[in-house]
């Protein structure tokens, strides 16, 4: 479904380079984690897959489903099935949260060729998913992300992409601020969505996230490469021992 | 006072001249409104339209704007005044009252002037007004822009409009729109005044339809708000045109009243909505709004005096442009605070969208304050449309021309929503689509 090679990209401002040969192959049905210290460039890969402009690719092709999706406009991207769980949701003030549901998942089906949805259907499909995540449809009356908790916040995300059942979920740090329970209902929210036509992958500083998402490999990124790849274990290592012995590698 | 050197004229001012001398027989009026007039017409004459050397038209020169100037338009026909407001659609299905001014002259035979007197509010003929003993009364200028240009032209040439009076107590039921109609080219002076008698409350609704080709348009509102009354005035001029769209409101506020009112211009090539609000009796409220939008070489001047003449009153200022191509915007607001008006709470801000790199926003907004005992804040901010949020609306599918829509929307969404005339309001987004849609 995704196959990264040889990703080079800097910022495009002052040129610093972030990524420095990235390779990646990702296949429908699976979940690859990656984890990795901060700065290392999580979220900088997270970003250029979903099509921000902050970034210049100097090197290196991204496939999505065999298209090269660095041609493609961020909501050509989103169409085609790419969905970035931010790390920081931001709030768009004066947009209503439901308008914008609404504006997206029929700007997707029209992108691909489909009909609008009814209303009715419209409104069935948001407080079903609403329901499962536990967001309150007073939330959602809101303007997009505004005042919503940090947690909140990562709870919109996952009802975004439930509803917009995209192809490939990124999810970056969607455990980060997230209580307990929260965390448990959010990733019952992932789970449902795995599937061996879909693929994700997910972010995260914490091996405890991936108890709950079991991943089927497990990449540490450092200073803009991966170093070390390897199965669920490989969290349960890195929980132990730290980064010590993979940064230096890199 | 100093004597000025008689200036040369602009062709402008030489076409507005001699429409003058052209006009001034058929012009209504009295003797006296006649004198009134022709000392109007000698202001113009011996200062000039208003041009950048007067602080108020820093940046909006009319005199350099206003290359020449057509006649007034001439007495409207009823089937051209018919298709126009067949053609024109302004507050789409809203149930309301309707008055018709055609060329500049109330029809009263397409106005709703039977029902709205059931209503509680009596209409009459701004010109059979001007013909009263206290005819001249309704010319009168405000104390804070005693000498103001648009307000001569308006006094020199006014062709007619409609007098509202909504009696004391009356609540009236459905909003009253004073549609104003181009039914051929040529120039468009009014005057409206509008009286709301204690306690009343009155929904106005301001609408400009119609082509005037060269001609300007001048429309002076005048508003007496009376203790304890409510007036909501919603002034829309939505569409393309290359003469000036010249709009000044007056608002004379009682005690315990309330003043509300939203400016919505979007299109011609210059416009200017000025307002003069004075609270003349204690703890009142003035709520008032603007948005304006520009492209191309545009103009949209949105310029406002406060004056907080009595103790007590609220006042609230928020002004929203959106600037396009190599438009510019202007936003002058003035709250004044005299000595012993006590307690007075003014908020004003002031922010501009800059949709491309070459438009320019000039935001002025000024506190005078005489008094200590107030609360009062301003803030002008002007930028483009932020790339973070409008990533996330493209991350999300949403193609970027309507992901910028969105974002406009919102912009506008914090002054409209507040200004809380939903039914009033709910049909704005669609003209703000309709203009986004034909960015170039
Ligand atoms: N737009 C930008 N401008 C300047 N620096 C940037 C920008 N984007 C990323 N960086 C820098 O690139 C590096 C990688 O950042 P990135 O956000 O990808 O890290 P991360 O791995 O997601 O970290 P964390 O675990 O803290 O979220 C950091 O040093 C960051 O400061
Ligand atoms: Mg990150």
């Amino acid at each position: 479904m995704l196959e990264i090679k040889n990703l080079h990209a800097r910022i495009a401002e002052d040129e610093t380079e972030i990524l420095r040969g990235i390779d990646l192959t990702i296949k429908a049905g699976e979940v690859h984690a990656i984890m990795g210290p901060n700065g290392s460039g999580k979220s900088t890969l997270s970003y250029i897959l979903a099509g921000k402009e902050d970034y210049e690719v100097t090197e290196g092709e991204i496939l999505f489903n065999g298209e090269n999706m660095l041609d493609m406009e961020p909501d050509e991207r989103a169409a085609a099935g790419m969905f970035l769980a931010f790390q920081y949701p931001i709030e768009i003030p004066g947009v209503a949260t439901m308008e914008f549901l609404k504006t997206a998942m029929n700007a997707q089906r029209k992108a691909r060729g489909e009909d609008a949805l009814t209303i009715p259907d419209f409104m069935k499909r948001v407080k079903e998913q609403a329901a499962h995540l536990n967001v309150s449809m007073d939330m959602l009356k809101r303007p997009l992300n505004v005042g919503f908790s940090g947690g909140e916040k990562k709870r919109a995300e996952i009802l975004q992409m439930s509803l917009l059942e995209p192809k490939l979920c990124v999810l970056d740090e969607t455990d980060s601020g997230l209580d307990i329970d929260a965390l448990r209902v959010v990733s019952d929210g992932v789970n449902k969505l795995r599937g061996p036509d879909r693929a994700m992958v997910v972010i995260t500083h914490y091996q405890r996230l991936l108890d709950h998402i079991v991943p089927d490999v497990v990449h540490v990124l450092s200073k803009g490469k991966i170093v070390k790849t390897g199965d669920k274990d490989l969290a349960l290592e890195l929980e132990k021992n730290g980064y010590a012995d993979f940064v230096n590698a890199a | 006072m100093n004597v000025t050197a008689p200036i040369a004229h602009t062709q402008g001012e030489s076409d507005l001249i001699a429409r003058f001398d052209a006009a001034r027989d058929n012009l209504a009026g009295t003797v006296s409104i006649g004198a009134l007039r022709s000392a109007a017409l000698e202001q113009i004459k011996a200062k000039g339209l208003p041009h950048r050397r007067v602080e108020e038209y820093k940046y909006s020169d009319l005199r350099a704007f206003l290359k020449s100037a057509a006649p007034l338009a001439a007495t409207a026909e009823r089937a051209a005044t018919e298709a126009a407001l067949a053609a024109a659609d302004t507050f789409g299905d809203l149930e309301r009252y309707k008055l018709v001014i055609a060329n500049g002259s109330l029809v009263a035979d397409l106005s709703d002037i039977s029902a709205l007197e059931a209503d509680g509010v009596s209409v009459t003929d701004f010109v059979e007004a001007l013909g009263s003993g206290n005819g001249s009364a309704l010319l009168a200028n405000p104390m804070t822009a005693p000498n103001d240009g648009l307000l001569a032209l308006n006094t020199a040439f006014v062709q007619g409009g409609v007098v509202l009076s909504v009696k004391a107590g009356s609540q009236v039921s459905k909003p009253v729109e004073i549609v104003h109609v181009a039914a051929s080219e040529g120039a468009q002076t009014t005057r409206c005044r509008v009286e709301v008698g204690e306690g009343a409350n009155l929904r106005l609704l301001e609408t400009f339809v119609g082509e005037t080709g060269s001609g300007e348009i001048n429309a002076v509102f005048d508003y007496q708000v009376a203790d304890n009354a409510t007036l909501a005035t919603t002034r829309l001029m939505i569409g393309e045109a290359s003469a000036p769209r010249l709009f000044t409101s007056i608002a004379h506020i009682g005690a315990e009243a309330l003043f509300k009112s939203l400016g919505f211009i979007a299109g011609p090539e210059f416009t200017r909505n000025q307002q003069f609000v004075h609270f003349q009796g204690e703890n009142s409220e003035a709520k008032v709004y603007g948005v304006g939008m520009a492209r191309g070489k545009g103009l949209a001047d949105q310029t406002l005096i406060v004056d907080h003449a009595v103790t007590h009153c609220n006042s609230r200022e928020f002004f929203k442009t959106v600037l396009d191509d190599q438009a510019r915007g202007v936003y002058q607001g003035r709250i004044n605070v005299a000595q012993h008006a006590q307690k007075t709470d003014g908020e004003m801000m002031t922010q501009a969208l800059l949709l491309s790199e070459e438009a320019e926003m000039a935001n002025k907004p000024e506190l005078e304050i005489f008094a200590d005992d107030v609360l009062c804040a301003h803030g002008a901010t002007s930028g483009q449309i932020d790339e973070d949020l409008l990533f996330y609306l493209r991350a999300r599918g949403i193609p970027e021309a309507e992901a910028r829509t969105l974002l406009v929307l919102a912009f506008l969404s914090e002054a409209i929503e507040e200004y809380d005339e939903e039914d009033v309001t709910e049909g704005l987004e669609t003209r703000v689509r309709d203009w986004l849609a034909q960015r170039s």
